[in-house]
């Protein structure tokens, strides 16, 4: 089978509040998708989904041919856009915390990424900043063997420098084996690593390309696009 | 590597030419080993299946060959180098001379000075 993910008219309901309405989004194994769209428009919804920690209102998911639950969990690497580590922790517990928790965890793997990352073993959650924190939840999600990496705005919030070092890192990593999921609202950065390009607006994909196609066929970046489907100034 | 790329224009189009600077400069010479795909993306920050696309493209116009098991490499053929180099040549002349006629110069007048120039140059 080659595709790692597939959707068939998923929707999601706050209630009234539409998150996500029939959206239909395959995605083949290997490859990277930048899921964009402003605030609110569902990415979050629809990345939390495929994670297994929300459920759908309607509609069908299957990831590696699996319905979300205890078999794409273990298949699923999952990055959240804010931090989801205990403040008690030093950078050490974190890593016992995720070789304990998962299968898949790739202790060689995390080590060579703390030193890449300038990280300290023995440094305190508490007193790391925004910059080093993202660059140690990206390290444990990386670390492990997953055949899908779903990362929730690596980049937001960080600095240029930490940008590249966690750019790098999400390159380096990327293999033909794995599939990722990537969003963000900072285009530019880290458009040359997506294969597809979803935008996704009030619940709706509307728009689902390949990223060269679109350069091709728009000449236009993918930001530019982003800014002009968005209505950016 | 520092390279700006320019995110309008498709990016494996961007790196094939690179690479085909660096043929047309003896930098790459025939025969040699291209980088691997890997080296490029990390080296680049680009999609690794974008980078096998350009070096795809490249084989496909003559420029690089795939030894199996062992990578790719530069064409070994030096007349296919040499078209290349003409042919960036002519790329480079032809917009070149558009660029004069748009300020307003006549074919006599783009020649006469760029002999002036070349000559101005050498001594």
């Amino acid at each position: 089978m080659s595709k790692i993910l597939e959707t068939k008219n998923l929707s999601k309901k706050y209630f009234a509040k539409k998150a996500l309405n029939n959206v239909n989004l395959t995605l083949s194994k290997g490859k990277v998708l930048g899921l964009l769209g402003p605030n609110g428009s569902g990415k979050t919804s629809f990345i939390k989904i495929l994670a297994g920690i929300l459920t759908s209102s309607s509609g069908e998911v299957y990831i590696d041919g699996f319905k979300p639950g205890v078999e794409t969990k273990s298949i699923v690497s999952y990055l959240p856009d804010r931090n989801f580590l205990y403040n008690w922790m030093k950078v050490k517990d974190s890593i016992k915390f995720f070789d304990d928790f998962y299968q898949d965890f790739n202790l060689e793997k995390a080590n060579n990424l703390l030193e890449f990352m300038k990280l300290n073993k023995g440094d305190k959650i508490s007193t790391l900043s925004k910059g080093m924190l993202e660059k140690l939840n990206l390290t444990l999600v990386l670390s492990r063997e997953a055949k899908l990496y779903i990362l929730d705005e690596p980049i937001a919030g960080v600095d240029p420098a930490a940008r590249e070092k966690i750019l790098d890192a999400i390159i380096n990593n990327h293999n033909e084996e794995s599939s990722m999921i990537i969003t963000t609202h900072l285009v530019t950065d880290i458009e040359r690593i997506f294969d597809r390009v979803a935008f996704i607006d009030h619940g709706e994909i509307v728009l689902n390309e390949n990223a060269e196609d679109i350069r091709v066929s728009k000449e236009k970046s993918i930001n530019d696009l982003f800014k002009e489907v968005f209505n950016y100034a | 590597m520092d390279i700006k790329f320019d995110n309008k224009i498709p990016i494996y189009i961007q790196i094939m030419d690179l690479i085909k600077k660096d043929i047309i400069k003896g930098k790459s010479k025939e025969g040699d080993q291209l980088p691997s795909v890997r080296e490029l993306s990390s080296d680049l920050k680009v999609n690794p299946n974008t980078i096998q696309r350009s070096l795809r493209e490249l084989e496909r116009e003559g420029l690089a060959y795939t030894q199996r098991g062992k990578g790719r490499f530069v064409t070994e053929d030096k007349e296919e180098i040499k078209k290349l180099k003409n042919e960036v040549a002519k790329e480079h002349i032809e917009s070149f001379i558009k660029g004069m006629k748009q300020i307003g110069f006549n074919s006599k007048d783009i020649i006469k000075m760029v002999k002036d120039n070349i000559e101005k140059e050498e001594n």
